[in-house]
């Protein structure tokens, strides 16, 4: 790091995208996306479905190829900072019949501590089963995976995110179809990993919330239509415009 | 014939049959317990095409092997030539699947059919044109373990050790990656790498067992041990530890029964007790069996 970084007065950048654009068997998904997420930010990426919220989100992370463009994670090319971020995907991406316990599948997070043969250790244990504590799952640890509902699935997802310590969380649809109590827990356990300085992008759907939940937005439709603080970039033309001109009625004006 | 059972089971009916017995056993084991991440990884119907996929290579062996002046029918060459052929197969199966709008299921049944024939039309040709001795070649086809030699009692011992070293070490991203193929790569796991280690390893199992259950057969002792296991525990470790027991129980059992009773051939005897196996699992399984369903069900309010 050169002398002149360090005395930049802006936060760390969590993740930086520039000119990323993704292509799924030549329709393009992504355009040109640039974006900047700050360290300790908790960004809501919004938009109408097949916006390529969660295709730009995957290219991010090298989860799907990208056509063109650069991704940096605290400063290092995305490659070398993958394990500093933990990646919770859609729920419906698994298949819940897996022979596994929900402890197992939060353990699956300590990959990176135990490797290949390490033991998991007392102090890794411990780590598993307060992840699981902080979202109110600790009396499911021994339970089957494909016995929990969608909400109580979508925590264990998340406690395994948690039991990485990541200082970057992101999250694809955390809420979809989960019950109002879950939703609680983990938009809880999210602020709580914001006010440690950890950073915090979502893809989400209700418009409603964002105001309560984010401190700042990413409105795309493909290409980026916005991005900011929330106060000053979620205004009802921009998401209007990310929408295609749908009245919507729950956004300031 | 219970006599005969009961010494062949405790390894008292002669060294060719304890030999048979052993590898049986053996294979079973490793059979299974592969088998258990082959097929939650869904990669049963690939396998059963990968067996498929031996046989023009073990014709071709053969072939080769005769036309150098060898004896046609040395184990190790037949394998080698198993091996290759499966690989190609499975080569081909990624660029039809990959390049092509085929679905993969339908590509797998395209490569499995095309494979098998052209390998019973290289067998068909080996014997009209008479040369080396190809007696025997045939038993590939549905294992035949008569005159089975104490070397090949060795390789599928040595080859089902290793096999079980592999997997015991490669169990936590076998297991991540057959869950959350995705979460595994952003946990630094290869999972290209580790879906060709298990196909790598369940191609060892064929080829282990082309002698004993023989290539038509074999996908069923991949597939069968593991989905008995699965109705008896909710942890991939002690599912793939099951799995491996009742490949193990199969193979032993169906090399006594297939000894008691001359009539029986070897390895449909260990495929049908490993069905039997599940069958009966699926009945019985405290969790997920049909009894303990039948049995809960009228004490549901209103049902």
């Amino acid at each position: 790091m050169s002398p002149a970084d360090s005395a930049t007065p802006l936060p760390e950048t969590a993740l930086a995208l520039s000119g990323l654009s993704v292509a799924y068997g030549g329709t393009p998904v992504v355009e040109a996306a640039t974006a900047r997420f700050p360290a300790g930010s908790m960004t809501a990426i919004i938009g109408p479905n097949g916006a390529g919220k969660s295709t730009l989100l995957k290219a991010a992370l090298g989860l799907v190829p990208a056509l063109s463009g650069e991704v940096r994670a605290f400063g290092q090319p995305i490659a070398r900072a993958l394990h500093r971020i933990a990646y919770v995907p859609q729920r419906a991406a698994v298949d819940w019949d897996f022979p596994a316990r929900v402890i197992d599948v939060v353990q699956m997070g300590l990959y990176r501590q135990t490797g290949l043969l390490g033991r998991l250790t007392p102090d890794l244990r411990a780590c598993a089963e307060q992840s699981l504590a902080d979202l109110g799952m600790a009396d499911f640890a021994q339970r089957q995976i494909g016995a929990l509902s969608g909400g109580q699935q979508q925590r264990v997802f998340l406690a395994r995110a948690l039991a990485q310590k990541g200082d970057l969380i992101v999250l694809d649809e955390p809420f979809a179809g989960v019950d109002a109590a879950t939703e609680a827990a983990i938009i809880a356990v999210l602020h709580g990993l914001r006010a440690r300085g950890r950073t915090v992008i979502a893809v989400h759907h209700d418009l409603s919330t964002v105001p309560a939940y984010f401190d700042r937005v990413l409105l795309m439709n493909r290409r980026v239509i916005a991005e900011g603080p929330t106060p000053t970039t979620f205004r009802r033309d921009r998401v209007a415009e990310a929408y295609g001109n749908q009245l919507l009625t729950a956004i300031p004006a | 014939m219970i006599e005969t059972l009961l010494h062949a089971l405790f390894f008292q009916a002669g060294y060719n049959a304890a030999l048979v017995s052993l590898g049986a056993a053996l294979l079973g084991l490793a059979a299974g317990a592969v088998g258990a991440f082959t097929t939650l990884r869904r990669r049963a119907l690939v396998s059963d095409a990968m067996a498929h996929a031996t046989l023009p290579g073990i014709g071709l062996a053969f072939l080769a092997m005769a036309a150098l002046g060898g004896d046609g029918r040395a184990l190790p060459g037949l394998l080698a030539g198993a091996a290759l052929s499966a690989a190609l197969g499975l080569i081909l199966l990624q660029a039809l699947s990959s390049r092509t709008r085929l679905p993969e299921d339908a590509a797998t049944g395209a490569i499995l059919s095309a494979f098998y024939g052209a390998g019973i039309v290289i067998l068909t040709v080996i014997q009209n044109v008479g040369i080396g001795r190809p007696a025997g070649l045939e038993g590939f086809l549905l294992g035949s373990t008569a005159g089975m030699l104490r070397a090949d009692a060795l390789l599928i011992a040595g080859g089902g050790a290793l096999l079980l070293g592999l997997l015991a070490s490669l169990r936590r991203p076998l297991a991540m990656t057959a869950f959350d193929p995705i979460h595994a790569r952003m946990m630094g796991i290869d999972t290209r790498s580790t879906d060709l280690m298990l196909l790598l390893m369940t191609l060892a199992c064929v080829l282990l067992g082309l002698r004993v259950v023989g290539l038509i057969l074999i996908v069923a002792l991949l597939i069968t041990p593991a989905l008995a296991a699965r109705l008896w525990s909710d942890r991939i470790g002690i599912v793939a530890i099951l799995a491996g027991l009742i490949g193990a129980a199969a193979g032993h059992v169906g090399a006594a029964l297939s000894l008691a009773l001359p009539d029986l051939p070897t390895g449909p005897a260990i495929i049908l007790l490993a069905f039997a196996t599940f069958a009966l699992s699926a009945l019985l399984s405290p969790q997920r069996g049909l009894l303990s369903r039948l049995r809960r069900a009228p004490l549901r309010p209103g049902g």
